[in-house]
């Protein structure tokens, strides 16, 4: 605000820059250590969670919060927060593998839309309003219907319906940096076509496909959660929060630890994804909107 | 706006054909033996290969698309693997409830979203705008399963004044359309305050107010009028994804609707009723959303011309 002295580094980065309008975006910090302390969380498991994730205790089923087992025990008397500790490590696994895969194929699949154009651009923009023509929960369930039930068919099935967002983003990037200047410049010089998509136009789309990858790891989340709950994800005994709130059902009103903690898992995983893509939108780059 | 009309609604069939082709090619893309699959492990090899000519799957595959494409255009989805009842019979009864379902939440959610919208956009950076977006925001983020649960402990199990689940009149409908509008009426919010702020930043907006409109006919004839032309579209467009979204939330209630009926027939493993739910479910999305582009060129010419 007050910076009277400009380096031209500040000047000339981007990322300096994006570093710059990043900071002030409290919110959206808040969020991202939030994030990191979930994985963190979630990748050293084994050492953070106070009681294994699967094992029955018969003696303490169904106890509510307490100082031992500050979330509770389910009907096996396992611990709740031990069990939302490992199931992270589900829920966050699911989220980025799917939403990294839709991201691959998506940007790939745009990248060869937008430069080549004419007839291929037409087929592949006309089978990503295929699958666009299908809610997202649906077409997950299509996937799963076909592979069975399972967690892996649940990163899967997001795969497939994350992958036409990122691939019309991409395209629209494409089609707009294949004018510019610079990269016109490239061609004349004659820098080869992969090497010009490589080097030229792909950095020059990343800043959406950044804010989009984690808005949609937000969306996957919950929608890997709700196949779980369904009973169409992760199956027991494994500790999704999904399948843990299904589990939690038969005893509302009697144990409602079960039901309360696991969604605020999900919630909170959900919101600070949904807060950190809102904050890089708006630091990356106003255009997107 | 008829050569729009048309040329929209070419578009559309050719985006209905191809999924027709995914629901067809759905089934055999199953690994094994469909037929198998659906007749059952102790079904004879004349049981299995009466099952296969009912589903179909005889001949070539342009063959058998073609008689699909025929026999689903005239209303004819085959049979459920699982009731032995026509398909087309299974999904009519499970129609209304899922209508019903949709329609209650669309009308609360919308309702909801434009008001607290426009308060929000009137009132910006005070505090009533400030919690309406915090509630926005977190509403988008939260899972509707989870809520749905949490107002059945609260309104059902606890207080007692409203069933758990089922399909009993009115008062079983509450809960299922408060839970299924919520993201709706969250997204509705957002997006109807950030289009009221745009519109209010206008010239025409200040310029209004400075010949001496009353600050209510700004509020209506100024600002809010065009600031509903987008909202139109995204309220169309989030119809599409109720439905979507009552899969989940009929399972949560117990909701007899299309969406539990898809549920169950994954889990049990009934494909003729899988496809023909698929089809159904994404027929209905790509015409609302038809429906949604033709609304909106009659009331913002310069889509048509482009």
């Amino acid at each position: 605000m007050t910076d009277i002295v400009v380096s031209a580094v500040d000047i000339d980065s981007p990322l300096s820059a994006f570093w710059r309008r990043m900071r002030r975006k409290r919110v959206a910090l808040c969020a991202g250590c939030a994030i990191a302390i979930f994985m963190i969380a979630a990748l050293f498991a084994p050492w953070v969670a106070p009681y294994d994730a699967t094992t029955p205790d018969y003696d303490h089923v169904l106890s509510g919060p307490s100082f031992a087992h500050p979330a509770g025990t389910d009907v096996f008397g396992r611990d709740i927060m031990s069990r939302i500790i490992w199931g992270g490590r589900v829920s966050l696994t699911v989220g980025f593998v799917s939403v990294a895969l839709g991201c691959l194929a998506g940007t790939t699949l745009g990248l060869a839309s937008g430069f080549a154009g004419g007839f291929l651009d037409s087929v592949i923009m006309r089978f990503c309003d295929v699958l666009l023509a299908f809610p997202g929960i649906l077409l997950a369930i299509a996937v799963v219907a076909v592979l069975g039930p399972g967690i892996a068919n649940v990163v899967y099935a997001i795969a497939v319906f994350s992958m036409p967002v990122f691939a019309r983003l991409v395209r629209g990037s494409t089609l707009a940096l294949k004018q510019a200047v610079y990269v016109q410049a490239a061609r004349s010089i004659g820098v080869r076509r992969l090497p010009l998509i490589l080097y030229h136009i792909l950095p020059g789309t990343l800043p959406g496909v950044i804010v989009y990858l984690s808005l949609r790891i937000g969306t996957s989340i919950l929608t890997a959660a709700a196949l779980s709950f369904i009973g169409l994800g992760a199956q027991p005994p494994s500790p999704e929060w999904g399948a843990m709130l299904a589990d939690g059902r038969s005893y509302l009103g009697v144990a409602d630890h079960l039901t309360v903690f696991p969604g605020i898992a999900i919630f909170v995983t959900v919101l600070a994804f949904n807060l950190l893509g809102d904050g890089l939108r708006d630091a990356l780059d106003q255009r997107l909107g | 706006m008829l050569t729009f009309a048309l040329r929209r609604l070419g578009g559309t069939v050719i985006v209905l054909l191809t999924v027709s082709v995914f629901v067809f090619g759905f089934v055999r893309l199953l690994p094994g033996d469909p037929a198998r699959l659906v007749a059952g492990p102790d079904a004879t090899s004349e049981d299995v290969a009466a099952v296969r000519a009912e589903m179909g799957l005889e001949g070539s595959l342009l063959q058998q698309y073609v008689r699909y494409l025929g026999q689903t255009l005239r209303g004819d989805l085959g049979r459920s693997a699982r009731t032995r009842q026509p398909v087309i019979s299974e999904i009519g009864n499970r129609f209304m409830p899922t209508l019903w379902l949709t329609l209650a939440a669309m009308g609360w959610a919308t309702l909801a979203g434009l008001v607290i919208g426009v308060i929000s956009g009137v009132r910006r950076g005070r505090w009533q705008d400030q919690t309406a977006m915090v509630i926005a925001v977190s509403g988008v983020s939260f899972p509707s399963f989870w809520l749905g649960l949490l107002l059945i402990d609260l309104f059902s199990v606890r207080l007692g004044w409203l069933p758990t689940g089922g399909y009993e009149g009115w008062r079983s409908l509450i809960l299922p359309s408060l839970t299924l509008g919520a993201t709706v009426a969250a997204v509705l919010a957002r997006f109807t305050r950030s289009a009221y702020v745009e519109v209010a930043g206008e010239d025409y907006v200040r310029t209004a107010r400075a010949k001496g409109v009353p600050e209510r006919g700004v509020i209506w004839r100024h600002t809010l009028r065009n600031a509903l032309i987008p909202v139109i579209t995204l309220i169309g467009l989030e119809f599409g994804f109720l439905l979507g979204g009552a899969i989940v939330v009929e399972t949560v209630f117990a909701w007899p609707g299309l969406g539990r009926l898809l549920v169950d027939s994954v889990s049990l493993r009934d494909y003729p009723v899988i496809q023909a739910e698929i089809l159904l479910f994404s027929t209905e999305f790509v015409l609302i959303n038809l429906i949604v582009d033709m609304l909106y060129a009659v009331v913002n010419p310069e889509i048509r011309l482009r």
